[in-house]
């Protein structure tokens, strides 16, 4: 289908709870909170590793106004994983609500329950605890090395996926893969690159930090109010840490400020409900900005080792890629994460002979989880500076190398099926790739022709260009289930009820314009709810950049369903057959004669007049494939060679997600994620002391990006149709993320002719390098 | 304490502990478009006007705004007659997760209050203090020019 011909699709309409996000009226989980709720507060280790030999908690019993304390000896020991993801679940069950042993500076110790947030927080103070500190695991390079000490020495810890683990030797996952013959490819190389990259910690920092509230009910059920990014994944998880039904937990998602990623984690879901629980009155627990940083999650850290080769000609004839992942002190998406640093970045370049290893271990520091990107971040960051300097080698522009051999409308590519998340994938072609026009018109735009390669600017102020080449996955094929239910008002009017989460994406909003496309009215006739475990069909969640693809599909179908019904109603009030009728402009229409009765008519009457029935349509829908969306990213920098100051001067970033559902909010997404990277890139850093403990965990010395930070950014959408989604949509929220940490180091190398492979590029950096080439 | 006080035009008396911020009193007394980001005055979900001017209420002492005129996002329009600001804020897309747009939305009133056609750089240093990890802040400040140039049109 043409976008000329849709209605509501591909069109800017306003998000549908904008109204409330502005008056300052949506509700948010802290606003939802009765003013007599019990506040719970986390004990956090001081130590990078240690056994917890004695915890003397009546001083802080006696406090007035402690409720309830807890410690490792009155929760239930159930070993869960905190990931969020689907089950069975890829990541170990390595986690307890609270544990004997403590394995990063910021782990849990205690909680503490008390009437205000105040009481809590000088309670902890009064708890005595006696650790017996171990050696710790600091460099993830050392994790594995024998004699190194074993971090989950748990008997518990275990895997429920047949997929290699063993933390005896720190290994929390590892997957690998080969095609053709790799050392073949080098001897038919011309010119090998061989690098070290290190991707860095950092931290997703939503406004709205972690919070969850819980509030039980008399008949022994407790709701959860919670930020999250998976209602039905935290109903699940909690219950098993608890060692409660299901059916006792219901979990309602409110308006979220935000998630990038780490409210995929089932963090605070269990300890408000077993401490709701336990004490029969509400609770509630919001991180504070410093736990936000030590204790919650951030981006893994990965040392990606790439070595490439090509011929002059330009043909990539080997890749190697080994990536070593940090998953901290617990394996949450150990697994996964690594498995994406290959599964979403080697399929796009055109090449026979390539093997990936990535490898996860555990370390005592913080714990990674997912973030917006998801391995394909640390990994492209690898590739594309290969890429790059194989172009530059063999004399060839890196544009033109990349548009000589990235995957095509067509192709398909041997990876995709050998690598997946976590293990293989599916194997699938490229049914829709806008990438030529992602990298010509973005080169058009920063000026690659004049600037690229030029030596510009003077002796002190040199100035450069840099490039990246980008695609992600829609959805996680095989495994993820979205689904909707559409039911019919008297007035026409509908509700969309999805277990889809708006975190703030606009969800909620892209799938109200893809149900009103295919039913044929306004988006504002849908009445939108989104995820509560009570109410609504299942979802996964938000995550995996699948909710367009995959519960946007889900929701097309259910309004199929729901159409039928109102043409079949429609038809037979107009005495004609129902397949001679269609909607359109919130009526159904006699194809033949003209005549229309109008979707109130259709609603009042099956609801009143005759043979009446509830209007009603539920569908799901699994993915057989993921197709990549594709983007093309440019930077310009300008490097000081006296200060090694750099400075961003303009940001281009062309992307193909398909057809967007809203053009508008899709560029939301991809200036809000190249922004995130583009801070990641030169600004975010973790600083940790030799204990393992991060010193900087506050907007002031951990700095993202401000408007006064901003360059020139000039963002755009190049329109493809992929046919296995929603009129035509792919994803598009996480791919502009990973484009800074390459595009940028390439322009510091066209700049001043120094290859950084250590983010941030921070001054300090930029001119040891450049000292390092003087002195050569 | 009693903390007498005009918010959003009403004249008002709270009930306040001596060291309680101001952010902690709003949100009791109901402003909950008050948004609690970071309580160290380094985001500005939290951001109020106190006499015009922005400030963070998380560090600011409840009893120091005594006798002042308080603006909250409650008093800067409603759903049913929101203010062009929020409007622009929606039609331009410069909204995601909305936890920051309370703070934002008033820090560019205070912007336009004394400066009714901003530069790019004025808009980006007045709403400095106010981070969001959703836009880019591309369209933010798209919105802000857009909302300052339909303020002019409308007064002309």
């Amino acid at each position: 289908m043409s976008g000329d011909n849709l209605k509501v699709v591909g069109h800017n309409e306003i998000k549908v709870d904008g109204l409330g996000l502005v008056t300052g009226l949506a509700k948010y989980t802290a606003d939802l909170a009765d003013t007599d709720v019990l506040h719970l507060k986390m004990l956090n280790s001081p130590y990078a590793h240690a056994r917890i030999k004695k915890i003397e908690t009546s001083h802080a019993r006696d406090l007035p106004g402690v409720v309830e304390i807890f410690t490792h000896e009155n929760v239930p020991r159930i070993p869960h994983t905190t990931a969020g993801q689907g089950y069975p679940e890829p990541s170990p069950y390595d986690s307890f609500i609270l544990d004997r042993k403590v394995r990063f500076v910021g782990d849990r110790v205690a909680m503490v329950v008390a009437e205000s947030e105040t009481t809590a927080k000088e309670a902890l103070g009064l708890i005595e605890v006696e650790f017996e500190q171990l050696p710790a695991v600091l460099d993830m390079e050392e994790a594995m090395r024998e004699g190194t000490p074993v971090i989950h020495d748990e008997e518990e810890a275990r895997v429920i996926i047949p997929v290699p683990y063993d933390p005896k030797i720190n290994l929390a996952a590892s997957v690998g893969m080969e095609i053709g013959d790799v050392e073949e490819g080098f001897r038919k190389a011309d010119v090998i690159v061989e690098d070290e990259y290190y991707a860095h910690y950092a931290q997703h920092c939503p406004i709205e930090p972690h919070i969850s509230l819980a509030i039980p009910d008399p008949d022994g059920r407790i709701l959860i109010i919670t930020s999250t990014q998976v209602p039905f994944h935290v109903r699940r998880i909690t219950a098993q840490a608890l060692g409660i039904p299901v059916k006792r937990i219901r979990v309602i998602k409110p308006r979220i400020g935000g998630g990038f990623g780490t409210k995929q984690e089932v963090l605070l879901e269990p300890a408000v409900a077993l401490a709701a629980l336990k004490i029969g009155k509400p609770v509630i627990c919001e991180l504070s900005r410093k736990e936000e940083f030590i204790s919650s999650r951030t981006r893994h850290p990965i040392k990606t080792v790439l070595r490439t080769g090509c011929t002059t000609d330009g043909e990539i004839t080997a890749v190697d890629m080994h990536c070593l992942s940090n998953t901290g002190a617990y394996g949450s998406h150990g697994l996964t994460v690594v498995c994406n640093c290959g599964s979403k970045v080697l399929p796009l370049y055109k090449c026979d002979n390539v093997k990936f290893l990535g490898e996860a271990v555990y370390t005592n520091l913080p714990v990674p989880g997912a973030y917006r990107g998801y391995g394909a971040t640390q990994a492209a960051f690898a590739m594309e500076c290969n890429m790059n300097e194989m172009a530059r080698r063999i004399g060839m522009d890196p544009l033109e190398f990349r548009k000589k051999n990235h995957i095509d409308t067509g192709d398909t590519s041997p990876i995709f099926e050998a690598l997946g998340e976590g293990g293989e994938g599916v194997p699938q072609t490229v049914e829709s790739c806008g990438l030529d026009q992602c990298i010509d018109k973005g080169a058009l735009e920063i000026g690659w022709k004049e600037k690229w390669g030029r030596n510009q600017g003077d002796n002190k102020i040199k100035r450069g260009i840099g490039e990246a080449c980008l695609m992600q996955g829609s959805s996680i094929p095989k495994i993820d289930m979205g689904a909707a239910s559409i039911k019919m008002n008297d007035d026409g009017s509908f509700n969309l009820l999805i277990g889809a989460t708006d975190i703030g994406t606009g969800s909620d909003t892209i799938l109200a314009q893809i149900a009103a496309e295919e039913m044929g009215c306004s988006t504002g006739d849908m009445i939108v709810y989104s995820s509560d475990t009570d109410m609504t069909p299942f979802d996964v969640g938000a995550y995996a950049s699948s909710t367009t693809y995959l519960t946007g599909t889900a929701v097309r179908k259910a309004a199929v369903e729901v159409k039928k019904q109102i043409k079949k109603v429609g038809a037979k009030m107009m005495g004609v057959s129902p397949d001679h009728v269609m909607t359109k402009d919130r009526s159904v229409i006699s194809v033949e004669s003209g005549e229309s009765v109008s979707f109130k008519e259709v609603a009042l009457h099956s609801l009143y007049m005759s043979d009446q029935h509830q209007i009603m349509g539920i569908a799901s829908h699994i993915t057989e494939k993921s197709p990549p969306p594709f983007a093309a990213h440019f930077v310009e920098v300008e490097v000081d060679t006296e200060t090694g100051e750099i400075k961003c001067l303009k940001y281009v970033s062309g992307t193909d997600c398909g057809q967007a559902i809203n053009p508008k909010l899709a560029e939301g997404q991809t200036e809000g994620a190249l922004l995130n990277g583009l801070s990641y890139a030169l600004t975010e850093e973790y600083i940790f002391n030799d204990q393992g403990q991060m010193l900087n965990p506050n907007f002031k010395n951990y700095r993202i990006y401000r408007t006064t930070d901003l360059p020139e950014i000039v963002s755009f959408l190049v329109t493809t149709h992929e046919p296995t989604g929603p009129y035509g949509a792919k994803s598009v929220s996480e791919i502009g993320i990973n484009g800074a940490l390459p595009a940028i180091s390439n322009a510091i190398y066209d700049a001043v002719g120094v290859r950084l492979t250590k983010p941030p590029f921070t001054a300090e950096k930029i001119l040891l390098a450049l000292r390092k080439i003087k002195n050569i | 304490m009693k903390l007498y006080v005009t918010v959003n035009g009403k004249e008002k008396t709270f009930r306040i502990g001596a060291e309680e911020n101001l952010l902690d009193v709003l949100r009791r007394e109901g402003y909950k478009g008050v948004k609690r980001g970071c309580r160290k005055g380094d985001c500005g979900a939290c951001a109020v006007l106190v006499d015009g001017r922005l400030f963070n209420s998380c560090v600011l002492p409840a009893m120091s705004v005594t006798g002042k005129e308080i603006i909250t996002i409650e008093g800067l329009g409603t759903p049913n007659e929101p203010h062009l600001l929020q409007k622009t804020f929606l039609t331009e897309g410069a909204v995601q997760c909305g936890f920051c747009t309370p703070g934002m939305l008033l820090a560019v009133k205070a912007l336009l209050h004394g400066n009714e056609d901003p530069d790019e750089k004025e808009i980006k240093v007045a709403l400095d203090g106010n981070l969001c990890r959703c836009t880019g802040y591309v369209k933010i400040i798209g919105a802000v020019k857009k909302a300052a140039r339909l303020i002019r049109e409308a007064s002309e």
